[in-house]
């Protein structure tokens, strides 16, 4: 993680979060717990829209923080990564990891799903062992009662030495109960789980040397397993964070020794000893959750086993997720319309304004210009025409999440991405690649080996993200679809299914190349858990992706706009020799273009399109009305008049098109790559990849169509 | 013969797992969701491109490849 080592506590939320800490006496809580189980629902609904994040929030890869105050306490609450388990070295279970055992939180509040109990308690023991002030919160009581499971929480927390408090975090029952829980939270016993007597032994041969050497928020116990286990990243961990020096110490190495011969003698080394660690968490996980469940339902889970039984099978699954995938876009598409043109009216409306308001300050042309038509005009084309589609598709996108849907589009994927020799968690973030890309490479980190997720991260960008769906459906709706009959409302959604669906198997293919080039290897090995179903609550879907996702991706698609839009007025106005600077670049592009089947003003569009994908068709209308700047959304067939005045047919919109799917990721996208990868080659690769498929596509269509017209 | 292994469990019927004939991280995974000796484990269904297939494993549900399967050796029950 990279702490300092004098950090701790409130400080360390300063160091990760860049904001100053509300007080010293701010009590910090660390949320641990399972993918899945309402984690982020307990936390939104903790500390509501206070928080602070540093990646793509509303999906927990990076961590938040947010703050509430409580009974006169200042509370932050530390969202950490979902994971299963501590004991692997996946980058999730590090962050986690490091987190609750470096930077010192004052309690670590283990979230727990009632309905798939044991399963959690394989997190929370390890966390208890490591932990000294842990609180148990078993989440979703309402379902598991719902389903004929009760939990005894009171037993629970006599075995397991912690407080354990059942909640249900979406109907916010049992609130109070749990912050006093957390305030009274408590040093507790750290050997709940007890390993076979060699073991048990041997760490009490090392503890009592390594007890004096740590600050009381770490383990002995937990440090002297790490330590007979020879997990030497661990330890290296630990004395990077901590700042001592573990192998140094003279006591430490000779009782460590001796501990180590005592095993070896009683062969309990390398795996046999790894083995007997796992199984003893694994069997006092079952014999709790078997001593504080009481199931009223034998089956019950039938419903959930009904569904899948659909949803995965062979006759549906595709049919099914094709169907809903066409239902999303079409939602999307024409739920937008409407909202889009009052926008846009809205908005070019007070461009006029803004304009008198330049004029009446006697604000010289050229400014006027270059801020109110070049960059006030280019971001209000781009919220009109991004905002309402978003609005709808995330949280369409976020309700499927919620649902659980999500994980078994990557199970019935699975089958192609392993032909692929890639990892199925694939199908999740080329899921997120639709709402945006640099989300989708964000995502990737859910891929635990290092060059299946480069795949991954490498091809992402062939998913159209929602950013480049108004160009596809504006081409598709000047060109491919007759007007005035009921097609034209059904035909542009399907032909952008298709478009999707191209994109999709562009990714399978890129990805294949990969691995058959650069990226040779064999798949490695991957578990994918299918959580149970849950019934969304809609209205919170709704206000979380709305300010989460949306509000989050319109901002950062405004930020790289705005200047754009500065850019492109300034090469449409820069006269060299009469001609535009514009002019002059897209004549350069010309020759090449053309034998895309493009023209100079398309590529010119698409590169300086490059921070959004969203203006290349308004870039397009700028440089064929040579007006300068980006003109007002004009209707269709006035903009498909103006685009066969400039030599226009149906090949190049198909062209164009296929060059629109196929192209460098856009900056954001970009940026987030190479902060991914570290590595400009990487970066590089990701433009050159998909561009050279775009290039290579646009080519042979175009001879192909050429010969036949 | 009732040993085999997990990839070759039909679906529907349940197992009873006896040990893992795979070393290092993946056998560290396999054992961390739950399959350990005397283990029981159903399968629930295929994927619809032949695999993954999904198992209820301690009361969660988790698909695996038939790779990764195949290193669980089973007694069918």
């Amino acid at each position: 993680m990279g702490l300092t080592k004098s950090s701790s506590g409130a400080g360390v939320l300063s160091e990760i979060f860049g904001r100053k800490a509300a007080s010293k006496n701010e009590f910090v809580v660390a949320l641990a717990g399972n993918p899945n189980v309402g984690k982020s629902t307990l936390f939104n609904s903790l500390t509501g829209m206070n928080r602070h994040t540093g990646n793509w929030p509303g999906k927990t890869v990076d961590i938040a923080c947010g703050s509430c105050r409580r009974n006169g306490m200042d509370y932050s609450f530390v969202d950490l990564p979902g994971t299963y388990s501590l004991m692997t070295h996946s980058a999730e279970e590090e962050v986690a990891r490091g987190f609750i055992c470096f930077a010192s939180p004052d309690v670590t509040l283990v979230v727990c799903d009632a309905t798939c109990l044991e399963r959690n308690l394989n997190l929370a023991l390890q966390i208890i062992e490591m932990s000294p002030r842990v609180v148990i919160a078993v989440n979703l009581m309402d379902e598991a009662e719902k389903k004929g499971l009760s939990v005894d929480c009171a037993l629970l927390s006599s075995m397991l030495g912690v407080k354990a408090v059942p909640i249900s975090a979406r109907k916010k029952r049992n609130i109070t109960e749990l912050f006093r829980a957390l305030e009274k939270a408590d040093m507790h016993r750290a050997d709940i789980v007890r390993y076979p007597t060699e073991i048990e032994r041997a760490v009490a041969m090392i503890e009592p040397d390594i007890k004096y050497l740590l600050p009381e928020e770490l383990s002995p116990r937990w440090v002297a397993l790490r330590l007979l286990e020879d997990d030497g990243k661990t330890i290296s961990e630990i004395e990077e964070n901590i700042g001592v020096n573990l192998s140094g110490d003279s006591a430490l190495s000779s009782s460590l020794l001796r501990a180590k011969e005592y095993l070896a003698s009683c062969r309990m080394t390398g795996e046999v000893f790894h083995d007997a660690i796992v199984s003893s968490v694994v069997r006092t996980a079952e014999r709790t959750a078997s001593k504080v469940i009481s199931i009223k339902k034998q089956d019950y889970d039938a419903l959930d086993r009904k569904i899948d039984s659909v949803i995965t099978s062979k006759p549906f699954a595709y049919p099914l997720m094709l169907l809903l995938l066409g239902f999303i876009l079409w939602l999307s598409i024409t739920g937008a319309n409407y909202p889009s043109r009052l926008l846009s009216n809205v908005l070019f409306g007070f461009e006029d304004v803004l304009a008198g308001v330049f004029h009446s300050l006697n604000a010289p042309q050229w400014l006027t210009g270059l801020l109110v038509f070049g960059m006030y005009r280019v971001l209000a084309w781009v919220v009109s025409v991004m905002l309402p589609p978003m609005a709808i598709f995330f949280p369409l996108f976020t309700l499927l999440e919620d649902v659980g849907y999500l994980p078994r589009i990557a199970y019935n994927l699975d089958g192609f991405f392993k032909k692929c020799d890639a990892c199925g968690k694939q199908a999740l973030t080329a899921c997120m690649g639709l709402g945006c890309n640099a989300a989708g490479v964000v995502g990737c980190r859910v891929i635990d080996s290092p060059r299946e997720r480069l795949m991954a991260l490498l091809t992402n960008c062939f998913i159209p993200c929602n950013g480049k769906f108004p160009t596809i459906i504006a081409l598709i709706s000047m060109f491919f679809v007759p007007h005035g009959n009921f097609l034209s409302s059904v035909l542009p959604t399907l032909m952008l299914t298709g478009a999707i669906l191209l994109g999709i198997t562009m990714m399978f293919a890129a990805t294949k190349l990969l691995s058959k080039t650069i990226l040779k290897g064999i798949p490695s090995s991957f578990t994918l858990e299918l959580p149970p179903y849950r019934r969304p609550e809609v209205g919170k879907v709704i206000v979380r992706s709305v300010f989460d996702r949306t509000l989050f991706v319109l901002a950062r698609a405004a930020a790289v706009a705005a200047p754009a839009g500065m850019v492109i007025w300034l090469m449409a106005n820069t006269e060299l020799g009469g001609v535009s600077l514009l002019n002059i670049c897209s004549s350069f592009l010309d020759p090449f273009a053309k034998l895309m089947g493009l023209d100079g003003v398309i590529l010119m569009a698409f590169i300086l399109g490059f921070p959004a994908n969203e203006i290349v068709v308004p870039i397009i209308i700028m440089a064929y009305m040579a007006g300068g700047t980006i003109t007002e959304a004009a209707s269709i067939m006035e903009m498909k008049a103006l685009f066969v005045q400039n030599g226009w047919t149906w090949v190049t919109a198909l062209c164009t098109m296929l060059f629109s799917l196929m192209h460098w990721p856009c900056s954001t996208t970009l940026l987030t790559i190479k902060k991914e990868t570290g590595s400009l080659k990487w970066a590089c690769i990701s433009v050159l990849l998909p561009t050279s498929f775009g290039v290579i596509s646009c080519i042979l269509v175009s001879s192909i169509c050429k010969m036949f017209i | 013969m009732n040993i085999s292994s997990l990839s070759e469990l039909p679906v529907g019927r349940i197992s009873e797992v006896l040990r893992l004939n795979t070393s290092g991280p993946m056998r560290r995974r396999l054992m961390d969701i739950g399959l350990i000796p005397n283990t029981r484990v159903e399968c629930l269904g295929r994927s619809p491109s032949g695999d993954p297939s999904a198992y209820m494993i301690r009361g969660a549900v988790i698909a695996l490849r038939r790779e990764d399967a195949s290193t669980v050796i089973i007694k069918k029950i």
